[in-house]
């Protein structure tokens, strides 16, 4: 069996990995990236919209600062996030932009003078500031009290993992790309590397290193409908999972993107809305306002999703053969704009659905989009409990986002977390010696290994294909946008009975090669657990929090809930073990969002005495000593100067 | 009326030792608005469980899917069946690393144009966190921009003559990269580094300027305009020299 060793091994070579990887490079340190497709192929290429950073250069932006950014994000969060990290994301979202636009990305700029735009559903004109011409310009997103989020028209995503991707080149870093991770590789509370599969020709491999780096992105495909790439099916957070101390954390809080176009699912950006667009219903009455009157379509995703669903409960939906909807109408934006700033929205409406957005309605309906939770790191991307792990980027729960993450938030987290981890990261890598146990790697190895035979050998065995639609179909059935006790209990009894059968699936090709009905079977048993910990997570917590919203339970608990979940699964025969930890340090003291129903109940504790608690019980539940003490960059109070200017 | 669809397909697994390439064919029935990427998810779950092929994001975006539909190179995910005839016929792409029946090397091959062409940002600058970044004209960062879309599907060089011919070319997608770079005020390369580059039978003197890139890139990017722009901006370099 080949054994590769490198200091410091990432998986997945998207905008987070990548960045890490830089990071690590820079101070010497020889890295690996693997990745599933071509880097330049990740699931970043497809962000349109653009990535939040406070520069303040519109206009529209003025007066903009960290703390009014970390305001936003702490409230979009419904408080479920960790305040500290929210703001080390926030101070350092600016420099990334900046530091992108050295490398190379061609931010779309401010133009100085009068242009005509779309404000809450009305013409305006706005003037930008001779002076800031040709700084990088912001447009408008939701759940934001300023224009922040950057662009390059509306494929963000793909300039700005070029250009990443060009300077993993330029330092001569290798991807091994059609490479699969399947398994850690660790022992006593320490990871080694990951055994990988490759997609090439099938060989098992193992990989060693000092430090390994998990940057796999989001789980969106194994709810099937989904604006995620094919390949987004859960296994890095599977990696995780099945060491059974690492936990998952806050796997009940899925996003679901307002506007998904139906069918197919794929995405059209928030930056439609922010643009001007706006969201009729079967009158073509345009009925935001009448629920939203502040933020109208732009408050935050999980409120907007609500009130699109609520309102096609009200019988307000247009019927189609591929279920109900709504519309969005950008027609007002004219041309120029539709392709130009909005030209991938453009081509995919008319190549996908045969849609005109120039002269026709676009069907959309909320789908899923986003995974807040994901592998449980603190503040420097350690991973709880296993030594010599990190994770960051969508995969991870750094935790800004707790339990709502806003439009442009996760893809500047992905290069400001790999910016900041990334450091911690070659930090820890240099005191760390590497132990070569090729025993070790062996066994891990052959774990797959016999995985694999017994795939192709069973006799007779459960469809994969089968399993995998089941699978989406509870969770879109009733772990979906509203949850109740009833549908989450059918889900959790469903999902445990399918983790069940996942352990008896017979592939029936024994091609060698990729075989890509054996790359489904490796992953399935992950998909399956990873879906029951959604349902039973969102089951257990008997509260309505940003994107989780129970309708047995409409209040926001923050004298019981105020927490987030650890879900760890160390007997892989037996079920899952549920602690949960408080969400950190608190300064903005829990309150209203301004935006959705103001329905909660107050923390008996004071800020103070909760606060208090936090190092000792995050340590309990597995948190790594941080390079620098928790709240080092948690200045206190700074918002109270801004709170009158957000209002 | 509903049509039953013929897809004839090539196949062939290099990992077998001795497989022969073949064309299989594969019937099943259109749906609605049916696209190549949702009829070979469907061929492969129900009739062909190894058969290879590459999607990602399945929009349009991340340039995976490129293959011979028909005898055009194009994005499978973006092709419905409804414009197709009932006989759809799919092969690999040429000119790339064939890895098995559909699926093509086609990272590899960027990489490793990016190596050769160093695509990235020449700078003596260090980045300073401190300072307000480089401004640029709206107008330029848009036309960059329009260079800057190449999803890196291929498509360009599966349909180009000279590629064929000539296993180094850059091709359409290597030469509009230099474009990129060129265009951009940030990047410090000299007009004799860029000549040294592209002024090659692999680079712009190998293209013969038919146009077929341009007929099939998926991305409409404007290749006809960069090549000009190459061209005449080469063109007064040899006379400094
Ligand atoms: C359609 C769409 C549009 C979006 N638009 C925006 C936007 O405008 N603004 C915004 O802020 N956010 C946006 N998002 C969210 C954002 O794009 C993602 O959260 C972010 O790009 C994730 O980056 P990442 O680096 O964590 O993961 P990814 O970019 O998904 O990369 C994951 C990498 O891991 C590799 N990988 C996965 N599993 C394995 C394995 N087992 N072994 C080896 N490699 C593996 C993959 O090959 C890939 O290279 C959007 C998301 C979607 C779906
Ligand atoms: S113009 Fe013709 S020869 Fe030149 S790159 Fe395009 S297809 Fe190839
Ligand atoms: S230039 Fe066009 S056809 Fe060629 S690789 Fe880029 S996007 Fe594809
Ligand atoms: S799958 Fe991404 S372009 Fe077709």
């Amino acid at each position: 069996m080949r054994v590769i060793t490198s200091d410091v091994l990432v998986i997945g070579a998207g905008l987070a990995g990548e960045r890490a990887a830089i990071a690590c490079a820079k101070e010497e340190q020889e890295v690996i990236i693997l990745s599933l497709v071509p880097p330049r192929r990740s699931h970043s290429s497809a962000a349109q919209g653009g990535m939040q950073a406070s520069l303040g250069n519109s206009i529209k932006g003025k007066g903009d600062n960290p703390t009014i950014h970390w305001l936003d994000t702490v409230k979009g969060s419904d408080w479920g996030a960790d305040q500290e990290v929210a703001r080390i994301f926030a101070d350092n979202a600016p420099i990334a932009m900046r530091e992108m636009a050295h490398f190379g990305v061609p931010w779309n700029t401010v133009e100085a003078g009068p242009r005509d735009v779309y404000i809450k559903g009305k013409k305006a004109t706005i003037v930008e500031e001779k002076e800031k011409e040709g700084l990088i310009t912001a447009r408008a997103f939701g759940g934001t009290a300023k224009w922040r989020t950057c662009y390059t028209s509306d494929g963000t995503g793909h300039t700005v993992l070029y250009t990443m991707d060009n300077l993993v080149v330029q330092l001569g870093i290798p991807v091994h790309d059609r490479m699969e991770a399947l398994q850690l590789i660790h022992a006593d509370g320490r990871c080694y590397g990951a055994v990988v599969r490759s997609l090439r020709d099938g060989e098992i491999i193992t990989y060693l290193a000092k430090s390994t780096v998990i940057a796999t992105g989001g789980y969106g495909r194994i709810y099937g409908e989904s604006t995620n790439a094919v390949i987004n099916e859960g296994t890095g957070s599977w990696l995780a999972l099945q060491t059974g101390v690492v936990p998952l954390a806050n796997m009940e809080a899925v996003q679901f993107h307002p506007t998904g176009i139906v069918p197919t699912d794929i995405l059209v950006t928030e930056g439609c809305r922010g643009d001007g667009g706006i969201l009729l219903d079967v009158d073509e009455y345009r009925f935001m306002p009448d629920y939203e009157p502040d933020k109208q379509e732009l408050a935050s995703r999980d409120v907007v999703s609500r009130r699109m669903k609520e309102h096609m409960l009200k019988g307000k939906g247009v019927k189609s053969p591929y279920g109900e909807h709504l519309w969005m109408d950008l027609r007002h934006l004219g041309k120029e704009h539709l392709t130009t700033e909005l030209r991938e929205v453009h081509d995919i409406c008319m190549y996908f659905i045969g849609v005109n957005p120039i002269t026709d309605l676009i069907p959309v309906r909320p789908t899923q989009h986003y995974s807040m939770g994901g592998i449980r790191v603190n503040k420097d991307g350690h991973a709880y409990n296993l030594e010599g792990l990190f994770a960051l980027g969508e995969v991870a729960c750094w935790d800004m986002h707790g339990f709502n993450r806003l439009g442009g938030n996760s893809l500047a987290e992905t290069v400001v977390g790999g910016m900041i981890i990334g450091k911690k990261v070659a930090e820890y890598t240099k005191k760390a010696s590497l132990k070569t146990d090729k025993t070790l790697a062996e066994q891990f190895a052959k774990k797959e290994q016999d995985k694999t035979a017994l795939l192709l050998n069973t006799p007779e065995g459960e469809n994969v294909y089968k399993l995998r639609d089941e699978i989406s179909a509870i969770l879109i059935k009733d772990v979906h946008i509203f949850r109740t006790e009833e549908g989450l209990t059918r889900a959790t009894d469903g999902l445990l009975d399918i983790v069940k059968r996942t352990k008896n699936v017979k592939v029936q090709s024994s091609a060698p090669g990729m075989n890509p009905e054996l790359s489904t079977a490796l992953r399935i048993e992950g998909m399956a657990k990873q879906a029951y910990l959604i349902a039973k997570g969102g089951l257990d917590r008997t509260e309505s929090r940003g994107a989780h919203s129970r309708e047995d339970y409409p209040k926001r608990d923050d004298n019981k809930w105020l927490n987030r979940t650890l879900a760890r699964w160390p007997d892989p025969d037996g079920e899952p073990v549920f602690t949960y930890e408080p969400v950190g340090l608190l300064d903005l003291p829990p309150g209203y969002r301004g935006y959705g129903d103001d329905l909660r109940e107050d923390m008996k504790m004071s800020i103070e005495d909760y606060n208090k608690k936090i190092p000792g019980e995050q340590k309990q539940h597995g948190r790594l000593e941080t390079s620098e003490p928790i709240g080092t960059k948690l200045p206190k109070e700074m918002w109270k100067s801004e709170v009158k200017e957000t209002k | 009326m509903e049509r039953t669809l013929k897809f004839k397909i090539f196949r062939y697994n290099p990992n077998i030792e001795n497989d022969k390439p073949r064309v299989e064919t594969f019937k099943i029935n259109e749906t609605p608005r049916l696209n190549v990427f949702t009829a070979l998810n469907r061929i492969r779950e129900e009739q062909a469980p190894d058969l290879m092929f590459d999607f990602v994001c399945r929009a349009g975006i991340c340039g995976s899917c490129a293959m011979m539909i028909n005898g055009r190179p194009t994005l499978g995910c973006r092709t419905l069946t409804s414009d197709l005839p009932e006989n759809i016929e799919l092969y690999p792409l040429p000119f790339f690393k064939m890895l098995g029946d559909l699926s093509v090397d086609t990272g590899i091959w960027f990489r490793g144009i990016s190596e050769q062409l160093e695509s990235w940002v020449h700078t003596q600058k260090e980045f300073d966190p401190e300072a307000q970044e480089e401004r640029m004209d709206n107008a330029l960062a848009n036309k960059i921009y329009e260079s800057e879309r190449c999803i890196e599907c291929g498509c360009c060089l599966a349909g180009c003559a000279t590629a064929q011919a000539y296993p180094n070319f850059l091709g359409a997608a290597g030469l509009n990269r230099i474009g990129r770079f060129i265009m951009d005020p940030r990047d410090q390369r000299t007009d004799e580094e860029w000549f040294e580059l592209v002024s090659t039978d692999e680079g712009v003197f190998g293209c013969i300027g038919m146009m077929a890139c341009d007929d099939v890139c998926p991305k409409e990017l404007p290749l006809l305009e960069v090549f000009s722009y190459i061209r005449r901006k080469m063109s007064t370099v040899p006379l400094k020299r």
